[in-house]
C-alpha cells in the first residue's frame, strides 16, 4: 500500500519538472550560502586555535622591539642573565608559487613545542637530534607535506596535526638559511619557570617591549563580532532562500490536492500521508542539501583569502585561506537543509492535515486572501514592536541582532499590505483601460508573487542597509585618517639616545618634530595605552574628538584634563567632566572623547609633562616629523641610511594611509559579495514564482488577448508587471534600509566593536541598486515574457474551451 | 458582406482536420445560427471568424479585410475594432469591477460613450453591481456583464459561443432576450454557436457542421 501512494505522490514531479528543479535550487542556495559562511568561520577559528597551539600563544609574555628585530646579541645577553626566553624568527617563505609562513624556533631552549611534541607522539616519531642538527627537520601539517617533499633543496619533511596548513615550523636556525636573515631574531617567547631573582629587563635590554598574555590580542574573541556579522548575512541569504521553499512547496501541495483527496477518498489516512509526505521532503531536502553542500564549499573556497586578509589585516589573526573539507560542517549544512525546509513546509503541510475530505480544491485556495493579508501586517507590525523592546529592555550585541531580525523579519510581512496600498493609490491614477487593468492585475497578483517580493525586499534592505554603513564608514575613516595622521613621516629610534639623535638632526630641516611617548597602564576595563603628546597646532586643528568640553587643548596641556578614545569612553562608560582614574592616588578630568577606529584597546592623551609625571622616565623613541610632503620619501630614505634604522622603523603618511585603506576595502569583500549573491537569490525567487505561477495567468490573460491586446503587447505588460513590482518594493526597501543602516551604526557597531560612525547617505548608489534590481526584475521575467510572446493561440483558446 | 468564410481548412496538430472546405456567409444586421455535435468544429469556426487563430486554407473576409495576410498584431487591431465576443465560460477580467469590465473593451477600441454605457448598465440590470467584482457575481450576472462588453464597443459583428451553456432555464431565457434584442437595437450581425434547436430557431439563419462539412 505505501508503495503505491510513494508512487502516486511522486508521480507529480515527473509532470511537475521546473517545480522540482526550483524546490532543489531553493534548498540548494539557502544551505549553500548559509553553509559557505559557517565554513568560513570553522576555519578561521580552526586556524586560530592551530596557531595559538604553536606557540602556546596568549599563555606566555613576549619580548619584542618596536623598532623591529631583535639582535642576537640581545638574546645571548637576557640568556645568560638568567631569562628564560626563546627566540622567534618569522617570515614569508615562497614554494611552488605559495606564500608560506616560515617560524624558527630556538628548539634547545624550548624543545616541549606542541607541534614536537605531536609529531613525537606519531607512530614514526623522529630523533629529537634530527631536529636539531643539520640539515634540521621541517614541521607541516600533512596538506602541505606533498608540496614540500616535491622541493629538493628543503630539508626533510616531518608532519604533524598541530599546525595550519600555511604554517613550516623549524629550528631557528634553519629559518635563518631558509629566510636568509643570519642571526635575526623577531621576537622573543618568556617561558615558564623563569628563576625566582631576573635582573630587570630595563637593565639589560630596554629597548624591549614585555607583551604580558593580557595585552595580546585573543584573536577568537577579537574577531568574534566579525563572525557574528558574517553568521547574520549567512542566515539573511538562508532565509531568503528558504522563501523559495516556501513558495515552491506551497504551490506543489496545492497541485496535489486532488490527488490527495483521491487517496483519502480511496482509504489512505491522513497521518499516513502527512508522514510519507514528510519522508519525501526531508529526502529533498538532502538531495538539495549535498547540492547546497557543494555550492557552499566552493563559495567558501572563493571567498576566504578575503576573509583571511581580512582577519590578517585587521586583527592580526593568523587564517591560512585554504579550505579543507570538514565532516561535521557538511553533516551541520545537510541538517540545516533538512531543518529549512520543513520549517518552510510546516505550515502548507498543516493545512493540508486539517483539510477536510471534501474541501473544494483549487489553487486560489493556496493564496491568501485580504484577511490573512491583513493579519499577517499585524505579525509584522508585532515583530518590529517585539524587536525594539527586547533592544530597550536588555541592550547589548544579541539584543541588536533580535531588534534587526524583528525589523527586517517584520517589514518583509507588512510588505503585501504595503504593496497593496501602495498599487490601488496608484491605480486610481490610472486613465486608459490597459493602465487600469495593469494596476489591477498587479494586486490580484500579489499574494502569488509576495514570497519573491519579500526576499527581495530583504535583499534591497540589506544592500541598502550595508552599503550605507559600509560607505559611511569609509567616508569618516579616509577623514579620520587625515585628521590623525597628519605627520608626513613616523620615525622609531632603537633607543632614547638615538632618539635625540634623530630628533637633532632633525629639527633645522623640517617644520615641526612631534616626539610621541606612551606607556601601558591597567585600568578596570582592560589594558589602557597613555600616550604623551606636545602642544602643537597641528592637534588642536586636526584632532577627531567627537565630544569635548570648552578649552579642551588648553586643559589638556595645562596638564589638567585628558582625552580618552571612543572605545575606552563607551566601555567605562566615562565623558566629558567625568574622571579618569590612573591610580588610587591619581586622577585627570576628561576634557574630551575622540574617534579611534581599529583599535581594540583603551587610549588616552594627556600633555607630555603630565605622562612624565604619571610616568617617569618613558623614553621618547617615537617621532612624528611635519615636513613639505614632497621631501618624505627622500628624507625616509636618508635616515634610514644615515641611522641604520630597519624599513618599518621610518614609514610615510602616504603608506601608512594606503595600508589603513586597503585593510579597510579587504574587510568589505565578503559582505559585498554576499550582498550581491542575496540579491541575486531575490531574482531567482521572482522568476521561480512567476514560472510557478504561469498556468495560473492563462485565465486572466487569454480575455485581454481575445479583446484586441496582441501578445507582443501583453509580453512587454509582464516584463512592466514585474519592473513596477520590484521598483515598489525597491521604494519601501529605501527606508527599511536606512533604518538597517541606522541600527548597524548606532546598535552594532558600538556594541560590537564600540564606535559609533556618523551616517552619511548616498542617493547615487540608491539609484545604481534601483537600476540592479529593475534589471533582475526585468531578467526573472524575460522567460515568462518570451513564453507570453511565443505562446500558440491554441493554447490561449484553451481557456475559451467549453470542455476546459 | 460583412463576414465571409470561403472553403476554410484547419487541422488540429498532428494533421487531423477540423475543418473541411467550410464556406458561408453573413451579412450587416443578419443573426445566424451555428449548430452541431461536440467536436464538429464550430467553435474552432467561431475562433477563425473572430481572428482568434489562423487558418490552413481557404479565406476569410471580415468587413473587407481579409484575414490570412494579417499578423499576430494586425488581427489583434481587428479583433478590437470589429467583433466582441461572448464565451460559455463568461471570462470577464478578474481583477477589474463590473464597470470597468463594461467600459473595458469600448475602451480599448476607442469607441467608448459613457451615455451609452450607463444604459447598457441599466438594461442588462447592472446598475447597483458596477462596483463588484465578477467572482462575488451569479452566473447570469457574470453572462450579462460579457454582453454589455461586447455591445459596449458597438461591434459590426458578435461572436457568442454557448451563451447559456452554463446557465439554468431561466437566467438563459433572461440573457437570450436581452442578447438578441441588444443586437436588433444596435443592428450588429450575431453568429452564435449552440446545441439547443430551440434557440438556434430564434435567429435569422441555422447552419449546421458536422465532420467539419457545413450540412
Amino acid at each position: 500500500m505505501t508503495a503505491a501512494i510513494v508512487q502516486a505522490l511522486l508521480s507529480h514531479w515527473r509532470t511537475h519538472r521546473l517545480l522540482l528543479a526550483t524546490l532543489l535550487i531553493g534548498i540548494a542556495l539557502a544551505t549553500g550560502l548559509w553553509s559557505a559562511v559557517q565554513a568560513i568561520n570553522a576555519e578561521a577559528r580552526a586556524s586560530y586555535a592551530q596557531a595559538n597551539a604553536q606557540l602556546a600563544l596568549g599563555q606566555f609574555d613576549e619580548l619584542r622591539d618596536p623598532a623591529g628585530d631583535i639582535p642576537l646579541s640581545r638574546y645571548v645577553d637576557l640568556r645568560r642573565a638568567g631569562w628564560q626566553v626563546a627566540a622567534v624568527l618569522e617570515g614569508s617563505y615562497r614554494v611552488g608559487g605559495r606564500n608560506l609562513r616560515l617560524m624558527g624556533v630556538d628548539m634547545v631552549a624550548y624543545p616541549a613545542l606542541p607541534a614536537v611534541i605531536d609529531a613525537e607522539q606519531s607512530t614514526n616519531p623522529p630523533d629529537p637530534a634530527d631536529i636539531l642538527t643539520a640539515p634540521g627537520r621541517l614541521l607541516v601539517s600533512p596538506d602541505l607535506a606533498p608540496l614540500l617533499r616535491e622541493q629538493n633543496a628543503l630539508p626533510p619533511i616531518l608532519t604533524t596535526t598541530a599546525l595550519p596548513s600555511d604554517v613550516i615550523l623549524t629550528d631557528i636556525g634553519v629559518a635563518e638559511t631558509l629566510l636568509n636573515k643570519p642571526g635575526a631574531i623577531s621576537r622573543l617567547v618568556v617561558l615558564p619557570d623563569q628563576p625566582h631573582v631576573l635582573p630587570p629587563l630595563s637593565e639589560i635590554a630596554p629597548e624591549l617591549e614585555r607583551v604580558g598574555p593580557a595585552s595580546q590580542i585573543d584573536t577568537a574573541q577579537l574577531t568574534d563580532s566579525f563572525h557574528l556579522n558574517l553568521s547574520a548575512f549567512g542566515l539573511l541569504s538562508f532565509a531568503v532562500g528558504l522563501f523559495i521553499v516556501h513558495g515552491t512547496v506551497g504551490l506543489a501541495f496545492a497541485q496535489r490536492r486532488g490527488m490527495i483527496r483521491t487517496l483519502r477518498a480511496l482509504g489512505v489516512s491522513i497521518r499516513r500521508l502527512v508522514w510519507l509526505i514528510l519522508a519525501e521532503l526531508t529526502l529533498l531536502a538532502l538531495i538539495g542539501g549535498a547540492l547546497g553542500l557543494v555550492l557552499g564549499f566552493f563559495l567558501a573556497g572563493a571567498l576566504l583569502p578575503d576573509v583571511a586578509a581580512t582577519l590578517r589585516g585587521l586583527y592580526g589573526a593568523p587564517v591560512t585561506g585554504q579550505m579543507s573539507l570538514q565532516p561535521e560542517w557538511a553533516l551541520a549544512g545537510l541538517a540545516m537543509a533538512v531543518f529549512g525546509t520543513l520549517l518552510a513546509s510546516g505550515h502548507a503541510l498543516w493545512r493540508l492535515s486539517q483539510l477536510p475530505l471534501l474541501a473544494g480544491p483549487g489553487l486560489q485556495a493556496w493564496r491568501s486572501s485580504g484577511s490573512r493579508r491583513g493579519f499577517t501586517g499585524i505579525a509584522g507590525f508585532a515583530l518590529i514592536v517585539g524587536g525594539v523592546v527586547i533592544y530597550l529592555s536588555f541592550g547589548g550585541l544579541i539584543a541588536g541582532f533580535i531588534l534587526l531580525g524583528g525589523l527586517l523579519t517584520g517589514a518583509a510581512l507588512l510588505l503585501p499590505l504595503l504593496l497593496s496600498f501602495a498599487i490601488s493609490q496608484l491605480a486610481r491614477t490610472a486613465q486608459g483601460p490597459v493602465a487600469q487593468w495593469v494596476w489591477a492585475d498587479m494586486r490580484a497578483q500579489l499574494p502569488g508573487l509576495s514570497l519573491a517580493l519579500m526576499a527581495l525586499l530583504l535583499a534591497l534592505a540589506a544592500n541598502i542597509g550595508v552599503g550605507t554603513m559600509v560607505s559611511s564608514f569609509r567616508l569618516t575613516f579616509v577623514g579620520w585618517l587625515d585628521q590623525r595622521l597628519t605627520s608626513e613621516l613616523y620615525v622609531t629610534a632603537t633607543d632614547n639616545q638615538q632618539g635625540r639623535e634623530v630628533s637633532d638632526w632633525l629639527r633645522p630641516q623640517v617644520d615641526a618634530i612631534l616626539p610621541i611617548r606612551s606607556v601601558e597602564l591597567e585600568h578596570e576595563t582592560g589594558p589602557l595605552f597613555l600616550y604623551g603628546v606636545v602642544d602643537d597646532p597641528v592637534y588642536r586643528q586636526n584632532w577627531p574628538l567627537i565630544a569635548s568640553a570648552s578649552d579642551v587643548w588648553d586643559k589638556t596641556m595645562a596638564g589638567n584634563a585628558v582625552l580618552i578614545n571612543e572605545q575606552l569612553a563607551r566601555r567605562a562608560n566615562l565623558w566629558p567632566g567625568d574622571d579618569l582614574q590612573f591610580s588610587p592616588a591619581r586622577a585627570l578630568k576628561i576634557a574630551g572623547v575622540y574617534s579611534d577606529y581599529g583599535n581594540p584597546t583603551g587610549q588616552a592623551i594627556v600633555s607630555m609633562q603630565q605622562l612624565n609625571l604619571i610616568s617617569p622616565g618613558v623614553e621618547t623613541r617615537r617621532f612624528g616629523i611635519r615636513m613639505d610632503p614632497g621631501r618624505a620619501a627622500e628624507m625616509a630614505q636618508t635616515l634610514r641610511t644615515r641611522f641604520d634604522l630597519p624599513r618599518q622603523a621610518v614609514v610615510q603618511q602616504a603608506a601608512m594611509k594606503a595600508q589603513s585603506l586597503a585593510i579597510f576595502e579587504k574587510t568589505f569583500v565578503v559582505t559585498s559579495a554576499l550582498n550581491v549573491l542575496t540579491l541575486g537569490v531575490a531574482g531567482f525567487a521572482i522568476l521561480t514564482s512567476l514560472l510557478t505561477l504561469w498556468t495560473q495567468r492563462l485565465p486572466q490573460i487569454a480575455p485581454v488577448w481575445a479583446l484586441g491586446l496582441n501578445r507582443a503587447q501583453l509580453s512587454r505588460l509582464e516584463l512592466l508587471r514585474s519592473v513596477l513590482l520590484a521598483a515598489l518594493t525597491a521604494c519601501l526597501a529605501l527606508p527599511l534600509g536606512l533604518v538597517l543602516a541606522w541600527v548597524l551604526l548606532t546598535v552594532i557597531n558600538v556594541q560590537a566593536f564600540g564606535w559609533r560612525l556618523p551616517m552619511y547617505v548616498f542617493p547615487w548608489d540608491w539609484i545604481v541598486l534601483l537600476l540592479l534590481t529593475l534589471l533582475a526584475a526585468m531578467i526573472a521575467a524575460a522567460l515568462p515574457a518570451l513564453r507570453m510572446l511565443r505562446l500558440p493561440p491554441a493554447d490561449l483558446l484553451k481557456v475559451f474551451a467549453n470542455e476546459r | 458582406m460583412l463576414l465571409s468564410i470561403d472553403k476554410v481548412q484547419k487541422s488540429y496538430p498532428g494533421g487531423r482536420p477540423v475543418l473541411r472546405d467550410v464556406s458561408l456567409t453573413l451579412d450587416h444586421g443578419q443573426t445566424l445560427a451555428l449548430t452541431g455535435e461536440s467536436g464538429s468544429g464550430k467553435s474552432t469556426l467561431l475562433h477563425l471568424a473572430a481572428a482568434l487563430d489562423s487558418f490552413d486554407g481557404g479565406e476569410i473576409t471580415l468587413d473587407g479585410t481579409p484575414l490570412s495576410p494579417l499578423d499576430d498584431a494586425g488581427r489583434a487591431v481587428l479583433r478590437r475594432r470589429s467583433v466582441s465576443l461572448v464565451f460559455q465560460q463568461f471570462n470577464l477580467i478578474p481583477s477589474l469591477t463590473v464597470d470597468q469590465n463594461l467600459s473595458f473593451h469600448a475602451r480599448l477600441a476607442g469607441n467608448y460613450d459613457p451615455t451609452w454605457g450607463s444604459h447598457l448598465a441599466e438594461r442588462l440590470g447592472l446598475s447597483d453591481l458596477l462596483g463588484s467584482f465578477p467572482e462575488t457575481l451569479s452566473g447570469g450576472q457574470q453572462q450579462r456583464v460579457a454582453i454589455g462588453r461586447a455591445m459596449a464597443a458597438r461591434p459590426k459583428l458578435l461572436l457568442a459561443d454557448e451563451p447559456t451553456g452554463n446557465l439554468d432555464e431561466t437566467a438563459s431565457a433572461n440573457v437570450l432576450d436581452l442578447m438578441l434584442s441588444l443586437v436588433v437595437d444596435t443592428g450588429a450581425a450575431l453568429l452564435l454557436v449552440t446545441h439547443s434547436q430551440e434557440i438556434a430557431a430564434r435567429l435569422d439563419r441555422r447552419v449546421h457542421l458536422a465532420g467539419g462539412h457545413i450540412q
